[in-house]
């Protein structure tokens, strides 16, 4: 909302500046965008010229060589490329040394041969309206010399203003002027509205015009008047400038009019060439299904059956509130003028309007929810300027179209209510005081007041609360509120276990070399396509938007890894040579079932979430975990480095693992694992497969992706209870076990730990051996055990024969000692 | 005889310490003290001797002997040492070669940091960090927040929707989660809630997705100006000691009175001049930061959750709201908000 300042100052005047006043209002809770300049940013230099004489330029066809009177003791020569400038004519002059609009300074020129010693000047030029053909002509009666702002407002600041969707009453400018008047106690003018205009015309409305509103409920309102005797033309310059100000072009003088009474009173009106409607006669209904119309614009719109229309006898003229129609429009043939000022529903309008991607001066407003009363302010300063300034004659009567007006609020303020909410004391006189400045009535009631509320206000007041918020703000926050803390009674504040555990997990991967990424949530549907995920498995099913930004951002990510693909591909289009990434964050799972808590998807509430959103840690490196140097080194990740580190962050939460070969459609078939914690699956560990890594162009790389829950929920860390291991010595012994090939390392291990019981207290892989002394499909594995009994030394004995009931378990999987 | 032994010691202590090395002097370890030395052998006729030469030569002997043994324990100790020495000064190194890498460590993203720096300092206050489904019904995102039917913020271009299923959304805020902790938490109840969000814009000051951190404190008599103490304390936490609040009216659904606050300027300390007299490019000039919103809670929001104890004649409190990337912007001069999305590794390791 665009507010000049003159035009304010005019029905409130704060006595301060306009960036002063900015301030003011920002801290009240009208926010200033900032405070502009319309026309030059200075008066200096303008003055009032009269055009003594206006020759053809001997050298160019469309300039003229003028003698102004500029009310120095010699005429200047200005030297003038507008069509209508005549000898005569008074005219706004800028000299050299002056600043036009947008900060250029103005010098003496030579056009074509001939000096001229300034510019006669158009309204577009001075930015106080359109110029239709040329120059701007002033009125007679001025004397020649004299400054140009004393007939045109120069330099005219405008706040603009970023007015809350709560406070319709802001869309006009009495209303802001009644928003200073509350917060700067400056007197405040009469309602404009307070005056209606003489009914002079013939007969009576109901003669020229009729109204049917077959849609009572979205037109609460529709009054109509009928004017004759229209003279239409440019309006005057002085309501020219203010539209120009306020960032309306002008039209003509009927449809500035009805610019104007809006932008007054934010209630928008409508004018038709009566003459085109036929018969006078208006409905106001909805669309059928379907039915279209080109709108003034040229577009052909189509409608849905929630969509008012106002039609005429030809069928639909306009859509109610966004748009006007074009057969009925005021144009230079007009003479007889209906003008409509209705009321719409709010939320209806604001939904027609984002439907067709139509907004207007009007629609904004409509939008917010008018109140009926506004229509005949509006009606009553448009039909006083319509006989002011367009010679128009009022016909008597109103054609008035009404539900009954809803019922104003009547609202109890406790005085106690008011400190008990703040925390600051506000003395009734002053309560009083800024609500009456508000427009609200007040009766005192011992501590508390009465409130009734103004119409402009009654959709934004309609509680206490709301009214607390009003003599708050008024008050001023800045300046009174205190600044204290809550009592704390009842407050213990702390992350959960889970919630720890969580942000250990993810120092973990810092601490191994990993960079947090954070991925985009969305995807393109074809992402479970690249990574080779068939249709049937529960990540291709994606949850997909129905209304996405773009197509590439149409579903919502199934996977991590899919992420840190993106992000991988990202960085070494940008020259990194490797990348260690991960991330802890939220897949989506369409067909998925929440486990317990937060990171499965479980979360407080008495409706459960809508799709499961279980948080996973997802990881991937591409080249070399630690770089290479002269020494050595640098080899890119394989398997065994990023299980050594999935093995290391399981370690900092003191959960356990277990791994499994398993596929995955993204990993290679040979080099892919089923990470398991206590036998429940909880994620992969595996080499991509070359197809995927193709598809983000890689050349390789390695990932893993976990449950979070799962990892947390195994996780003993901070749980922990003391081992002695001093007082008695723990016993170790290598062990080299031959095994056919296809038994894994864990069945071994598995068959060691359960052959040697409570008192094997670990078993580690820690040798490979594959030779022909060992003959084919054989490998060797050598293991460290740890034998330790919590109460005695263990014997020589005791640990023979826990070695050898170690041996009959590894019998069972087919493997022997070695000697 | 005793001349003898005194020859013998004589000659011996000199072959010692000319021994070159310590395989020379283990050879004359063994023919000086070995089993058969001459010194061995004269000690083991002693008792031959006459019984008057006994004591004598016995004595002299032994002297020689031990004397002998501590000259060779000396002279090995400085061939070993004179060995190593020699063995050091061989074994060197090209210092100015480059050290072996270690194993490069990894940062945590700026957005995760400063998430978790808001979260401690309301932990701090008293505050409990509660969680949200970013995938959210419509009632809790919007209808129990005040949203009349027709707010702008439920219209389509704001706010993203999911086909399958009617009715719910990508949440457009953090504050359904207050819904959520109201109805199984009876009063009183302080949480924060991260986490994040969705808005269907997208240019050099929207992302699609953002973070925000949201505080809720609700009990008997918390009041505004407790708002404000709040906000100040969290505000110097983030931003430093000596910031200043300001709260400005502002509107929301879900709060009455509503604000906007401000943090003052950490770059011009609030006056909105720089050293050099220039305008603050951080605050245009102002002073003051605007930082998120905030007010107290709604009566109609807790009526929404009435039967778990928030009635709004008893009950009332504040929540307040921010984005996370706008305080890492802040903090850290980035300018542009997509730049966190992108992950880039040489900005992501910027942040240690």
């Amino acid at each position: 909302m665009r507010v000049p300042y003159t035009w304010l100052r005019e029905l409130c005047d704060p006595g301060i500046g306009p960036e002063e006043l900015a301030e003011r209002l920002a801290m009240t809770g009208t926010e200033v965008e900032r405070v502009a300049t319309v026309g030059p940013p200075s008066a200096e230099g303008f003055v009032v010229g009269k055009v003594l004489a206006a020759e053809p330029h001997p050298d160019a066809d469309r300039l003229s060589v003028c003698a102004v009177d500029t009310g120095e003791e010699e005429e200047r020569t200005i030297v003038c490329g507008a069509p209508n400038v005549a000898a005569g004519q008074m005219v706004p002059v800028a000299l050299p040394g002056a600043t036009m609009p947008g900060g250029q300074k103005l010098g003496k020129a030579k056009l074509r041969g001939v000096k001229s010693y300034g510019m006669i000047l158009s309204a577009a030029e001075l930015e106080v309206g359109e110029d239709p053909g040329g120059i701007l002509v002033l009125e007679d009666g001025i004397v020649p010399g004299s400054p140009l702002s004393r007939v045109l407002p120069l330099a005219e600041p405008v706040l603009e203003l970023e007015v809350t969707p709560n406070r319709a009453d802001c869309f006009g400018v009495y209303g802001v002027a009644r928003e200073v008047h509350a917060i700067s106690a400056a007197p405040l003018g009469p309602e404009p509205w307070a005056e209606d205009a003489p009914a002079e015309g013939d007969g009576e409305v109901g003669d020229y015009a009729s109204v049917t509103v077959e849609a009572p409920d979205l037109c609460p309102r529709f009054t109509a008047r009928v004017f004759t005797d229209v003279a239409i033309g440019p309006s005057p310059a002085w309501l020219q400038a203010r539209l120009t100000a306020a960032g309306q072009r002008p039209i003509n003088n009927v449809v500035d009019i009805a610019n104007y009474a809006m932008l007054l009173t934010a209630q928008p009106l409508h004018a038709f060439d009566l003459d085109r409607v036929p018969g006078g006669a208006l409905t106001i209904r909805t669309a059928a299904e379907g039915e279209t119309m080109t709108t003034l614009d040229g577009v052909e719109r189509t409608f849905d059956a929630e969509t008012v229309l106002v039609c005429d006898g030809n069928g639909p003229s306009g859509i109610a509130a966004i748009m006007g129609g074009q057969a009925s429009e005021v144009s230079g043939g007009t003479a007889r003028v209906l003008l409509e000022v209705a009321n719409w529903d709010g939320t209806n309008i604001l939904r027609t309007s984002r439907l067709l991607g139509l907004r207007s001066e009007a629609s904004s407003r409509f939008e917010k929810q008018l109140h009926p009363e506004l229509c005949m302010r509006a009606q009553r300063i448009a039909s006083r300027l319509m006989v002011e300034l367009c010679g128009a004659k009022l016909v008597p009567g109103t054609i008035d179209v009404a539900a009954a007006a809803p019922a104003p609020h009547r609202i109890v303020l406790r005085g106690s209510r008011v400190e008990g909410l703040l925390g600051m004391r506000i003395e009734q006189p002053d309560q009083v005081a800024y609500l009456e400045r508000l427009g609200f009535g007040v009766e005192v009631d011992g501590d508390d007041l009465a409130v009734m509320v103004p119409p402009d206000r009654h959709y934004d007041v309609t509680r206490e609360v709301d009214l607390i918020e009003e003599v708050a703000r008024v008050h001023g926050l800045d300046e009174h509120l205190p600044t204290t803390l809550p009592g704390s009674a009842g407050q213990v504040g702390g992350l959960t276990r889970e919630q720890r555990l969580r942000r250990r997990a993810e120092d973990a991967m810092r601490d191994l070399g990993f960079d947090e990424a954070i991925g985009w949530s969305f995807t393109d549907p074809g992402e479970a396509q690249r990574l080779r995920i068939p249709a049937a498995d529960p990540r291709a099913d994606a949850v997909m938007l129905s209304n996405p930004l773009s197509e590439d951002q149409s579903a919502m990510r199934t996977t991590v890894l899919g992420s840190l693909l993106d992000v991988a591909r990202g960085n070494l289009a940008r020259d990194a040579d490797r990348v260690a990434l991960f991330e802890s964050g939220c897949v989506y799972l369409d067909a998925g079932d929440a486990g317990e808590g937060p990171l499965a998807g479980s979360f407080p509430g008495e409706r459960p979430a809508p799709v499961a959103e279980p948080r996973h840690l997802g990881c991937l490196a591409v080249g070399p975990l630690s770089a290479g140097s002269w020494r050595g080194g640098g080899e890119p990740a394989d398997f065994f480095s990023l299980k050594g580190v999935l093995e290391a962050l399981a370690g900092r939460l003191g959960a356990e693992l277990s791994f499994e070969a398993a596929a995955e459609p993204f990993l290679h078939p040979g080099r892919a694992a089923r990470v398991a914690i206590d036998g429940d699956r909880a994620g992969w560990i595996g080499e991509l497969h070359p197809l995927v890594c193709r598809e983000w162009d890689l050349e390789a790389a390695v990932a893993f992706e976990v449950e979070l829950a799962a990892l947390v929920g195994a996780a003993t860390a901070g749980e922990e209870t003391y081992e002695d291991v001093t007082t008695f010595p723990a016993v170790y012994q290598d062990l080299a076990v031959v095994v056919p090939d296809e038994v894994s390392a864990a069945s071994v291990r598995d068959a060691v730990l359960g052959g040697g019981g409570e008192l094997l207290r670990s078993a580690e892989v820690f040798d490979l051996y594959e030779g022909e002394q060992l003959g084919e499909g054989r490998k060797s594995l050598a293991l460290r055990l740890e034998f330790r009994a919590p109460d005695r030394t263990l014997t020589d004995e005791e640990v023979a024969g826990l070695r050898r009931s170690i041996e009959v378990e590894l019998g069972k999987v087919g493997g022997s000692l070695r000697e | 005889m005793l001349e003898r032994i005194e020859e013998i010691r004589s000659e011996a202590g000199t072959a010692i310490e000319a021994a070159p090395g310590t395989a020379e002097l283990e050879g004359l370890r063994v023919r000086l003290l070995g089993r058969k030395a001459e010194l061995t052998t004269i000690l083991r006729g002693i008792a031959d001797l006459p019984q008057r030469e006994r004591g004598k030569v016995g004595a002299a002997a032994n002297r020689a002997r031990q004397e002998l043994e501590a000259l060779l324990e000396r002279r090995a100790a400085d061939l070993d040492a004179a060995e190593l020495e020699a063995r050091l000064a061989v074994d060197r190194v090209d210092v100015t070669l480059p050290g072996a890498p270690a194993r490069p460590v990894g940062h945590i993203h700026l957005i995760t940091r400063t998430t978790r720096q808001i979260e401690d300092v309301m932990v701090g206050l008293g505050y409990r960090v509660v969680e949200g489904p970013e995938i959210e019904h419509d009632y809790y995102n919007f209808t129990a927040l005040n949203h009349p039917p027709g707010h702008p913020a439920r219209m389509l271009q704001d706010t993203f929707y999911v086909q399958s299923h009617p009715d719910v959304l990508l949440r457009t805020h953090t504050s359904p989660v207050q819904i959520r902790a109201l109805e199984v938490q009876p009063p009183p109840i302080f949480m924060i809630v991260p986490g994040k969000v969705y808005r269907r814009d997208s240019d050099a000051t929207h992302s699609p997705m953002f973070h925000q951190v949201e505080g809720l404190a609700i009990g008997e008599g918390i009041t505004m100006a407790d708002l404000q103490g709040t906000l100040s304390e969290m505000l110097q936490a983030i931003f430093g000691e000596g910031r200043e609040a300001r709260m400005r009216p502002h509107f929301f659904p879900f709060t009455e009175p509503s604000v906007e606050f401000d943090v003052s300027c950490f770059q011009c300390e609030g006056s909105g001049a720089l050293g050099d007299g220039s305008r603050c490019n951080l605050c245009k000039g102002i002073g003051w930061i605007e930082v998120g919103g905030a007010g107290m809670v709604d009566p109609t929001v807790l009526g929404f959750v009435e039967s778990s104890g928030y009635d709004p004649e008893r009950v009332q409190g504040f929540a307040f709201g921010m984005g996370v990337e706008r305080i890492a912007m802040l903090r850290h001069g980035v300018p542009d908000l997509r730049r966190f999305f992108d992950n880039d590794v040489r900005v992501l390791g910027q942040f240690r």
